[in-house]
């Protein structure tokens, strides 16, 4: 099997690595060594627009010599490339200084057997095959209604990857992975107002993804209810994140308890572990031994273990996303978090969206983030948004050209609801977010 | 020949062992159907960057991209393929993958007439090797060390220095052979200042298409120290921005990503081509205040984000996009030009050989205006004073865009008061830009520190502005 032939040569070239940064003369190292090919074909307006065959190869070496290191990276697997790489490394942790933090993972945390996934289920698909299913998708969107005026197309994207990581502990681990996705955006108008808006969806084996039509009416959905925003005055109101947003405000999460952010102080959540940081009826777990989960892992980007983990329980910080670097900084232990956090869940208070829409009763559901606008060392949020207007739990127009602002620190004490409506496509599953009060900025 | 292609051929076409009629040869594959034009583009790269954190060099690092992109373009059809191995048969492998997307027969392909290329903007330096190592962490413990002295309440100071090495040559379907060495550094220094136990954070940087030693001249290093405490600083003392519509006056310099989110995108031809911009078809019409000029040039010498030719080879220009407040004309890359009927503008470009060109910003900015910044400042009863930028987005076809300001002040009566904090500041773009009602005579292009994100790739690029008034905004601020 091609595939296997793949791993062997790849876990063939870290093994080779390994022994050029000891010739080299360094105590310890680490290297990833990933390849990968994929198919994308876009249609657009009926017709195949772009068909790209993507083949991307990556090497990354760490090399120690004792708490000084040096790293370098390539896209050229040849072995001239190769020798320059570590060579590099070296020449570089000649020049860095001795950091007691440095090192690899302890070797009592490497994954000592790597259980298989199930994340390998490649599509073997041609370019014609490709576009028909694109141009499903697009077709279901710009039927779906007379007002959907234009397309930005539709896009499959197929990939299968190999990835191989080992160190000078002697671990050596690796595995296959595929992914595919599905995706649509389409412009619709009504008058003077044009409007954009996209759908996708993306998973593991192709038969996981959404029906192609479905997937294109829902883009055309999305963008329909967009038209006619109205500009909105400036209040204090309860805002609802919907589901498909609510993502970010978990990512900002994570970046707050990153074990780097910690040590440097440059978190608005410092010393909070045991603290109560959301109601008491908040669970967020992460789970990377998940079977053919977006971003399920066996082991992280240092060869450590993964688990099954809760991070915040009972509404209470239980612990830092810490890498092996950040543990010692910080005088704990690696979570295998090198590489951020898998397949992360919030569970639900328990309403359905339109119940969480009646709960909120009036106010704003925002669909839509733009901009950064998050401080995460004071936890000041600020950013551009669009929704819906809400009365009498129900929504009653679009909304635009709004911002939503507050502190994360007390938007996440104060979290009101999250909804059971947490059917989106990605590895981070949530539902609809629920604030008893935020600023919206309008007019 | 330049002395930039002179070291492009060498490095991406002698050190692998091709020539010219090996070239010919994966040129013919691609046009072996009914391609309109095509392209094989190839990459050397070598970045070097090194981080101090805690007062110590914790971590340097070094990369190589290298590889080839060959593109086959038919009607709007685009097919692309690329290798990380220069080898003749993987060129010829991605040349039968690139040209597929075009129908059997005859190719059909138009010859160019040649041009000269032009003199380079850059001096074709490998950056990496421009100071030696103990020079370049001196350098970085010096920053480290101006930030700690500063003032006493900086607790963490992140400095980092990278220098990159591009060289690129791309070879079009009349044969002709363009080549570009593109030396780019760029340093930042981020610190976190304690109070009382509230904390705040201020960064500032800068670089160019230089050498390292930009970083020693005039102070630069130091001076990034002490911008990026100072703003800290300043943000202590913040407090609650306002929330809703306001007088808002942007400072000159980086806050000229105004220009960037509200028409650069927008003015982007692969958009207009298709009509999905609030700006496609309106060339000619009123979309500014008449005060407003704005440009794209990418040909100031040493910016980071000019180019002496851009990645399909057509030399770089000083494109007028708005003159006095008159929509004049889109960015274009090859294709989109073509399709639009229009000549290219040196806007081709793309993150690397393994991502397809497209219409792209070099360096944005607006012609000043002929009011004193304090005039500006001072017709303004209640409003917003922004003086520094982190990112921004726009949504192309509906025109709302959004940036956030970092350091941000109040005016009261026509003078500068209290800081306030961080707020996302949300328009219309060619609603804000109708709006704007002063513009200086302060002109000032950014540090050197802009990074572009478009459908997944990111160039470096430049903004600039005059100190500039837009007489209402919606300003995200807690204080409704």
């Amino acid at each position: 099997m091609k595939q296997a032939e793949q791993i062997t040569r790849l876990e063939q070239v870290v093994e080779d690595l390994l022994l050029e940064a000891r010739r080299q003369g360094a105590d310890a190292a680490e290297a990833g060594v990933s390849a990968q090919t994929g198919l994308s074909v876009t249609v657009r307006l009926g017709e195949t627009e772009t068909i790209e065959h993507t083949s991307d190869n990556g090497l990354g070496i760490t090399v120690y010599f004792g708490h000084r290191k040096g790293s370098a990276n390539t896209t050229d697997l040849r072995p001239e490339a190769i020798r320059e790489s570590v060579a590099a490394a070296c020449r570089i942790a000649r020049y860095t200084s001795e950091d007691p933090a440095a090192g690899l993972a302890d070797a009592e945390l490497m994954a000592r057997d790597v259980p298989d996934l199930d994340l390998y289920h490649p599509w073997e698909l041609g370019v014609d095959e490709a576009a028909s299913i694109a141009l499903a998708c697009e077709d279901a969107a710009r039927n779906f209604d007379p007002r959907i005026s234009n397309s930005e197309g539709a896009t499959l994207y197929t990939q299968r990857s190999s990835f191989i990581y080992g160190n000078s502990h002697g671990f050596v681990g690796g595995y296959p992975t595929t992914r595919h996705s599905l995706s649509c955006a389409v412009i619709a108008q009504d008058g003077e107002d044009m409007q954009r808006d996209y759908w996708y969806d993306s998973g593991r084996l192709p038969g996981e993804l959404a029906d192609p039509a479905s997937i294109g009416r829902t883009a055309a959905e999305r963008t329909l209810a967009r038209l006619n925003g109205r500009r909105f005055g400036t209040r204090e109101c309860p805002v609802l994140f919907r589901a498909d947003i609510a993502p970010s405000l978990l990512r900002s999460l994570f970046g707050a308890i990153r074990g780097h952010a910690v040590y440097r102080k440059s978190t608005f959540l410092l010393d909070q572990v045991g603290a109560q940081i959301f109601p008491d009826w908040v669970t967020i777990s992460e789970d990377p031994l998940r079977p053919r989960g977006q971003a399920s892992a066996p082991f992280d980007n240092e060869g450590v273990a993964t688990r099954y983990r809760e991070l915040v329980s009972g509404g209470v910080l239980q612990g830092y996303l810490l890498d092996s670097y950040a543990a010692r900084k910080l005088g704990m232990q690696s979570t295998a978090s090198a590489g951020g956090v898998r397949n992360a869940s919030i569970g639900s208070s328990g309403q359905s969206f339109e119940e969480l829409l009646r709960t909120m009763g009036r106010g704003v559901l925002v669909t839509e983030l733009m901009g950064q606008g998050t401080n995460m060392v004071t936890g000041d949020y600020s950013r551009g948004a669009a929704g819906f207007w809400v009365e009498g739990g129900e929504i009653r127009y679009p909304i635009e050209e709004i911002t939503v602002a507050g502190n994360l620190a007390d938007m996440y004490r104060q979290l009101v609801a999250v909804g059971t409506d947490s059917d989106i496509p990605g590895s981070i599953r949530t539902g609809s977010w629920l604030f008893e009060r935020m600023t919206v900025g309008g007019d | 020949m330049s002395q930039s292609i002179a070291i492009a051929r060498e490095t991406l076409l002698d050190t692998p062992g091709l020539d010219e009629t090996q070239l010919e040869r994966v040129m013919d594959r691609l046009l072996s159907r009914q391609v309109d034009s095509a392209d094989i583009f190839f990459q050397y790269g070598r970045l070097e960057s090194w981080v101090l954190e805690d007062g110590i060099i914790k971590e340097g690092s070094h990369s190589i991209e290298q590889g080839a992109g060959l593109r086959a373009i038919s009607g709007e059809k685009t097919g692309f393929a690329y290798t990380d191995s220069l080898e003749l048969s993987r060129l010829l492998d991605a040349a039968s993958a690139a040209r597929a997307i075009a129908r059997a027969g005859q190719h059909g392909a138009r010859s160019i007439p040649a041009r000269a290329a032009p003199a380079a903007l850059y001096a074709p330096i490998n950056p990496l090797d421009s100071l030696g190592e103990v020079q370049k962490l001196d350098l970085m413990r010096r920053t480290d060390g101006a930030a700690r002295a500063a003032d006493p309440r900086v607790q963490q100071v992140i400095v980092s220095l990278v220098a990159a090495h591009d060289v690129v040559l791309v070879m079009d379907n009349s044969g002709q052979i363009s080549g570009d060495v593109r030396p780019l550094v760029r340093m930042n220094v981020q610190v976190i200042v304690e109070h009382n136990g509230k904390r705040e954070q201020g960064s500032a940087g800068g670089g160019a298409r230089q050498a390292l030693d930009f970083f020693l001249h005039d102070d630069r290093a130091l001076g990034y120290a002490r911008e990026a405490v100072r703003q800290a600083l300043v943000n202590l003392e913040a407090v609650a921005a306002p929330a809703g519509m306001l007088p808002v006056v942007l400072g000159p310099g980086w806050p000229g990503v105004l220009l960037h989110e509200a028409v650069g995108h927008g003015l982007e031809g692969d958009f207009n081509r298709k009509g999905t911009s609030a700006f496609s078809g309106r060339i000619g019409e009123k979309v500014a205040s008449e005060l407003c000029t704005v440009v794209d040039d990418g040909t100031i010498p040493g910016r980071r984000g000019s180019l002496t030719v851009d990645d399909e080879g057509t030399p770089s220009g000083n494109n007028i996009l708005i003159e006095k407040g008159v929509l004049k004309g889109y960015m274009q890359d090859k294709m989109n030009a073509n399709l639009m009927g229009v000549a290219p503008t040196g806007n081709g470009r793309r993150e690397s050989y393994a991502h397809l060109p497209m219409p792209r910003m070099t360096n944005t900015y607006m012609l000043p205006g002929q009011h004193k910044p304090e005039e500006i400042i001072a017709s303004v009863k209640h409003g917003l004073y922004a003086v520094n930028f982190g990112g921004g987005q726009v949504d192309i076809t509906s025109g709302k865009f959004v940036f956030s300001a970092n350091e941000a002040y109040l005016i009261e009566n026509g003078r500068v008061t209290r800081p306030v904090k961080g707020a996302t500041l949300i328009g219309n773009g060619p609603e804000v830009m109708t709006r704007i009602s002063m513009v200086g005579d302060d002109l000032a292009l950014d540090s050197g520190v802009g990074t572009c994100g478009k459908e997944g790739q990111s160039v470096p690029v430049g903004v600039g502005q005059p100190t500039l008034k837009i007489d209402q905004l919606t300003v995200g601020g807690t204080a409704a």
